[in-house]
């Protein structure tokens, strides 16, 4: 066991995590998934708040089981190793509204982290833009983490509270398997075209899920924390886990014939440089101060940590108003007011980051 | 000179930016931190490590008491 840990920790460990992400998203959209868009965690929540009702834009609305699979993965694994740890109370409010604008900035991007790697993979230039601008908002952020920026502690708590996101997992998972009609026409809410239509089987994407999941938990791979890391300490150890996983899907993108270079007409995707850049440094920003990226937050809600689990929530309530108050993207550019979201966005976390320094420590 | 933190209950990279302060202000000698998380004790001995610190891990209930040396 300890040996397995100690593979885990390893670099060859972070890379296998890559390496497992990177053949495997490439696959899923073989298989049914949209494409570039195999794993995509800010897309599926926000698939996840359609189903749900939290928003009524009719092509993205499905229970995604990967958001599923990742959460129970890395339970399994935590418990497994011994390592599931109940704890919360570090600002869960800031948390929440980290997670509402990370993944407003998502949505005006049209992808996460992961996928903004999976679109780079996949040859969508617009990838480069939202790259940059992850980049960018994570530098802002670590200047903050350089000038004492910090939520405070988290206290461990009681088991009870570990397990509420698991358990909303566990009955999430039951709404996809057996899709109840809580009303005329749902909810449950499921797309019949559009990107919320396009899907693997429910089956496949479950147990890549729980791949993921219980791989990201052992590894602690975080999209967010190999740039940071990087800026911050000259650490490449997390970022030989997101090479790795842009090597894997460059690879099986050609082998499945799903490299598509250019800027143009990219599927889910548009080409307004700066609201893709934009988009990002909000996203790149909300997940530096809140300690990682949205796939991270997941795992880390897995292991117990309710703070993280906040910051989920936090966005999949963000992707229900993303939807409602026109500010996601379309393939067509940005919404109507997605770019003064983007911006309200900003402020707030410049808010936050200057207002949560502490100016001496111990 | 010996540093001693308590990053329990701090986020990533708290327990990292907090190890770097002390080692970066230590220059050599020791610096115990102690950590609530395995990924905080993996994260912190990586980077004590790259600094050349010789790192020992004690667990003691539940928590991770690290000790960074460098001669």
């Amino acid at each position: 066991m300890s040996n397995l840990t100690a593979f885990f920790a390893s670099r060859w460990g972070i890379i296998s995590a890559g390496l497992f992400i990177g053949v495997l998203a490439p696959i899923l959209q073989h298989l049914g998934n949209p494409p570039n868009m195999g794993i995509c965690v800010a897309c599926m929540e926000r698939d996840i708040a359609g189903a749900l009702g939290l928003h009524r834009a009719d092509v993205v609305q499905y229970l995604r089981p990967e958001i599923m699979g990742f959460v129970l993965g890395s339970l399994i694994a935590a418990m497994v190793f011994r390592e599931f740890k109940p704890r919360t109370g570090s600002a869960p409010i800031i948390r929440f509204f980290l997670g509402f604008f990370a993944m407003v900035g998502a949505l005006v991007f049209l992808g996460c982290p992961w996928r903004a790697l999976l679109r780079l993979a996949g040859g969508d230039g617009n990838a480069i833009l939202g790259l940059a601008g992850l980049a960018f908002g994570i530098w802002v952020g670590v200047l903050f983490l350089r000038s004492g920026y910090n939520l405070g502690r988290s206290a461990p708590t009681k088991a009870a509270a570990g397990w509420i996101m698991p358990v909303l997992m566990i009955v999430l998972l039951l709404f996809a398997l057996f899709e109840p009609q809580f009303a005329q026409g749902g909810p449950i809410f499921k797309s019949t075209k559009g990107p919320g239509a396009a899907h693997a089987p429910l089956i496949i994407s479950l147990l890549v899920g729980l791949g993921v999941g219980f791989l990201a938990q052992r590894t602690r791979f975080c999209t967010m924390g190999a740039i940071r890391d990087v800026i911050l300490i000259k650490d490449f150890h997390l970022f030989s886990g997101i090479f790795a996983l842009v090597a894997a899907a460059v690879i099986m993108n050609l082998i499945l014939g799903q490299f598509k270079p250019g800027f143009a007409n990219q599927p889910i995707a548009h080409d307004n440089h700066l609201w893709n850049f934009l988009g990002m440094t909000l996203s790149g920003l909300a997940f530096a101060l809140a300690g990682g990226c949205p796939g991270r937050q997941l795992i880390l809600s897995g292991e117990g940590d309710g703070d993280a689990a906040v910051f989920a929530i936090g966005m999949i309530v963000g992707a229900g108003f993303a939807h409602n108050f026109t500010l996601a993207s379309s393939a067509k550019g940005p919404g109507a007011f997605g770019p003064a979201a983007v911006i309200t966005g900003l402020i707030f976390c410049l808010i936050i980051g200057l207002g949560m320094r502490e100016r001496s420590r111990t | 000179m010996s540093e001693k933190i308590d990053a329990r209950g701090l986020s990533c990279p708290q327990p990292v930016v907090l190890a770097k302060q002390a080692i970066d202000k230590a220059g050599k000698g020791t610096v115990e931190i102690l950590v609530d998380t395995v990924t905080s004790k993996e994260n912190v001995s990586r980077l004590a490590r790259s600094s050349g610190y010789r790192v020992s891990v004690e667990e003691k209930e539940g928590d991770f008491v690290l000790k960074l040396e460098k001669a």
